[in-house]
């Protein structure tokens, strides 16, 4: 099991490296919103992998909370953008 | 047996993560990378969750795993819309490859007026009034 969630975590970490690439490369800022949201998904899977590593349970209470904030951040980004921010950094 | 479930459930949900993460580097515009980052990522969410529901096997924590998988396919596609409305609106380009737009020939990207290809003559002449909201 422990070889298991080895190769899961290095999965998501190279997932999570491929994000930040795009978050930096994007060229516009949607781009970097979707990477960005990617990014959170992905964190929100590593903490239910290390919820399993470390056998506590509470961890789960920190995945609801992420998956939270990204859906509120990624409407804000949205309601931003529509309401004519600058687009371009 | 529930270890080997578990971790099958695991690196499928890792490898699709992966999968998404690869996607959202490698495709050509906002909307494909959407595609691959909002389906991908959230079956992946979802396979690990259900790992995590299936390794504790307790009421409170199954019930806490389903409701972020639950939370997650609610709200992705909703965020999903959201950011890809946004990119439209903003003019974002689409791939060069792109066969269809239907949107393009009804709406005006200056001021943001959509059509619905259905209009009166008289609606499409009336002028907008203070009272409509935007």
């Amino acid at each position: 099991m422990d070889i298991v969630i080895g190769i899961t975590l290095a999965l998501m970490t190279l997932a999570m490296c491929l994000a930040f690439v795009r978050l930096v490369k994007g060229p516009t800022l949607p781009d970097r919103v979707v990477a960005l949201e990617l990014f959170s998904t992905l964190i929100v899977g590593v903490i239910g992998v290390i919820a399993i590593m470390t056998d506590v349970a509470s961890f789960l209470d920190v995945t609801i909370v992420m998956a939270l904030m990204a859906f509120l951040a990624s409407i804000g980004f949205a309601r931003f953008l529509e309401r004519g921010g600058p687009q371009d950094d | 047996m529930i270890e080997v479930i578990k971790g099958a459930l695991l690196l499928t949900g890792a490898s699709f993560m992966l999968l998404a993460a690869v996607g959202v580097l490698r495709l050509p515009d906002l909307l494909t990378r959407m595609h691959a980052t909002t389906k991908a990522a959230t079956l992946g969410v979802a396979l690990v969750m259900l790992a995590v529901a299936l390794h504790f096997a307790e009421v409170a924590v199954v019930a806490r795993a389903f409701g972020v998988i639950v939370f997650v396919l609610m709200t992705a596609p909703v965020a999903a819309h959201v950011i890809g409305r946004a990119g439209y609106f903003l003019g974002t380009k689409l791939w060069s490859g792109t066969v269809k737009d239907e949107l393009r020939p009804n709406y005006d990207p200056l001021t943001h007026e959509l059509k619905s290809g259905l209009e009166t003559k008289a609606n499409a002449q009336r002028l907008p009034q203070d009272s409509d909201t935007r």
